[in-house]
């Protein structure tokens, strides 16, 4: 797939800022984008890492050191821009809590 | 077409004449006195078999969940170019649906889904009578229109898709095997769009990977409709390179027939001899979803409202995965469907409970591809919700493709497969 950039020619703020109300599930929903690869509620059966159950702070410092480049990565530094520093709050929270 | 009256017409017919059968299954009536809310999901692909898991699993069980599905198990598309390419066993992407049953309380009726009556909500099958639903969810991923090509109609068992993972994927490999050393395998890509925008050229390289050991004199010709490699270009590009002269791509080369006899594809200005000849034909939508009154854009794929993945102008049908028209940039992909899956199940439960649907939903992407055994290549991104264009649009900046083919995302490329596989049906 081609990644238009023409089409995709605008900031990521824009988009989440609109004045909606925020679902009660909005971190559910966004952390089960992650399940792909990093298992149902961040339980992954191997060859990934699980996020479920981990520190907050542990979770949300990896992000950031992937963000910078710090970590090397073979594909979370493209994934961890597609997502805005307050989604990745709620997502980080909720993996956390997971048992 | 048939318009959506006569549809209407036609459902309506096709459920009167099956309303008596004894095989008919009593939610129309149930569910008027009992407040259980009831799903019916056609498709345990990518799209359905994850709605399914999530809409019980999310709505701790509250909500009735029926799945139809033709096939007895679910046999995946990712990873079975590694099983014609002689790497994988067709065993190996082949999964039961009973934890679906056992562990989540999915209903699974293996059968056909004939019809759908959109006003009295009810689904037709081959076998089952009439089922009906509060809310239908619609994931039958593609059907093929091989009749677009001259002479192909009704030979796949000589000239294989094998682009729906099964049979055919065991037979193409079959032919693999069975071919000589200096045969020409010979392989048509369609138009985009299709399923799978790198599928075709991960195919074309494990293919090269498998006769370059066992078959060295043999020749990959890739004959792609299209203008140019339609996914990755610059790393299939140098994947191609590093296959030298075992493989050679051929783009604007659309198919106009067949021979099946001889085994012969004729393009616009060339005749090709072939002694495995792989044909992917152009497709479209499941004909459950494209054949039965949906509104359909280039009279293919299904038009949706992105906050609930319904049909425009159908509350109450929700179609994901390959059968609906992409967001810009979203291609045919089991991850994709997947994440479609979860925006859907999401948004049905929340409907129950008379909540709107999330407005902020976000999906992402990643198709992993191998280039010879070991070695994969990715493609991701990441699509956030536009509230002003009304669709996900995807991350300026997010995603992007491997920095070059590694064995690192060969071994994540087969967690991802055993993970994803698990987020469905596990
Ligand atoms: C060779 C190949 C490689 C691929 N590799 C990748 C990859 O690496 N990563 C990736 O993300 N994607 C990959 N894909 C794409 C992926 O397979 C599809 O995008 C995905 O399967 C779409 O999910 P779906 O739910 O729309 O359809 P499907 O997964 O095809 O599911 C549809 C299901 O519906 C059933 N069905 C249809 N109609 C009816 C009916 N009327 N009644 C009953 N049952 C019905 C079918 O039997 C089927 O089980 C690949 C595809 C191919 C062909
Ligand atoms: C396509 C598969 C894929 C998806 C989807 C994905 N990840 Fe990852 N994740 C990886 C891989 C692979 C690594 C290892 C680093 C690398 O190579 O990029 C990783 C590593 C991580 C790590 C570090 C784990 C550790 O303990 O070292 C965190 C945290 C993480 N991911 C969070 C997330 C979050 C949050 C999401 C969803 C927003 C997500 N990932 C989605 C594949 C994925």
């Amino acid at each position: 797939m081609k990644l238009n950039i023409a089409i995709a020619a605008f900031g990521i703020a824009g988009l989440v800022g609109a004045a909606h109300a925020q679902d009660p599930n909005l971190a559910r929903n966004l952390a089960a984008t992650c399940a792909n690869c990093h298992g149902t509620n961040g339980k992954s059966l191997g060859g990934m890492e699980s996020l479920a159950g981990e520190p907050k702070e542990k979770l949300l410092q990896k992000l950031a050191d992937y963000r910078s480049g710090d970590k090397p990565a073979t594909i979370m530094h493209q994934i961890v821009v597609g997502y805005t520093d307050e989604q990745l709050d709620l997502i980080t929270t909720w993996f956390a809590a997971q048992k | 077409m048939l318009n959506r009256r006569d549809f209407l017409k036609s459902a309506a017919v096709a459920a009167a004449g099956t309303g008596a059968l004894p095989g008919f299954i009593g939610h129309a009536m149930a569910t008027t006195t009992k407040a259980r809310h009831h799903v019916v999901i056609v498709g345990g692909g990518y799209g359905g078999a994850t709605a399914a898991k999530y809409l019980r699993m999310w709505g701790n069980g509250a909500v009735d969940v029926t799945l139809i599905e033709r096939n007895t198990t679910f046999v995946s598309c990712p990873i079975s170019n590694l099983v014609i390419g002689g790497v994988k066993r067709i065993e190996d992407i082949t999964i039961s649906y009973d934890n679906l049953k056992s562990k989540w309380g999915v209903k699974l009726i293996t059968d056909e889904a004939t019809a759908i009556d959109v006003d009295k909500k009810t689904v037709t099958t081959a076998k089952h009578g009439t089922i009906a639903w509060d809310r239908l969810v619609l994931s039958p991923g593609i059907d093929l229109l091989p009749g677009r090509i001259g002479g192909l109609e009704g030979k796949e068992d000589r000239i294989p898709h094998a682009w729906k993972a099964g049979p055919q994927t065991v037979l193409l490999r079959k032919q693999l095997e069975a071919m000589p050393d200096g045969g020409v395998f010979a392989m048509h890509i369609p138009r985009a769009p299709y399923r799978c925008p790198p599928g075709p050229y991960e195919r074309a390289c494990l293919v090269a990977n498998y006769l370059r050991e066992a078959k060295p004199k043999s020749k990959v010709l890739v004959l792609d409709a299209n203008g140019e490699i339609q996914s990755k270009k610059a790393l299939f590009t140098q994947a191609f390179e590093r296959y030298g002269a075992l493989l050679e791509y051929v783009p604007n080369s659309a198919l106009q027939s067949v021979d099946a006899d001889t085994l012969t594809a004729e393009l616009e200005f060339d005749s090709i001899k072939a002694d495995v000849l792989n044909v992917i034909p152009p497709m479209r939508a499941g004909n459950i979803a494209a054949t039965t009154g949906l509104p359909l854009i280039n009279d293919a794929w299904v038009d949706v409202d992105w906050l609930t993945l319904e049909a425009k102008g159908m509350p109450g049908v929700h179609v994901l995965g390959d059968a609906l028209f992409p967001a810009p940039a979203m291609p045919k992909s089991g991850h994709m469907a997947n994440q479609h899956a979860k925006v859907a199940a999401a948004a049905i439960l929340n409907l129950f409970e008379g909540l709107p649907p999330n407005p902020t939903p976000v999906v992402m992407n990643t198709c992993y591809s191998f280039v010879d055994a070991r070695n994969v290549i990715h493609v991701a991104s990441v699509h956030q919700f536009d509230s002003a264009k009304k669709q996900p649009m995807p991350v300026a900046g997010a995603g992007g493709v491997s920095a070059m083919a590694n064995d690192l995302e060969g071994k994540a490329a087969l967690a991802w497969a055993r993970n994803i596989w698990a987020d469905m049906l596990a």
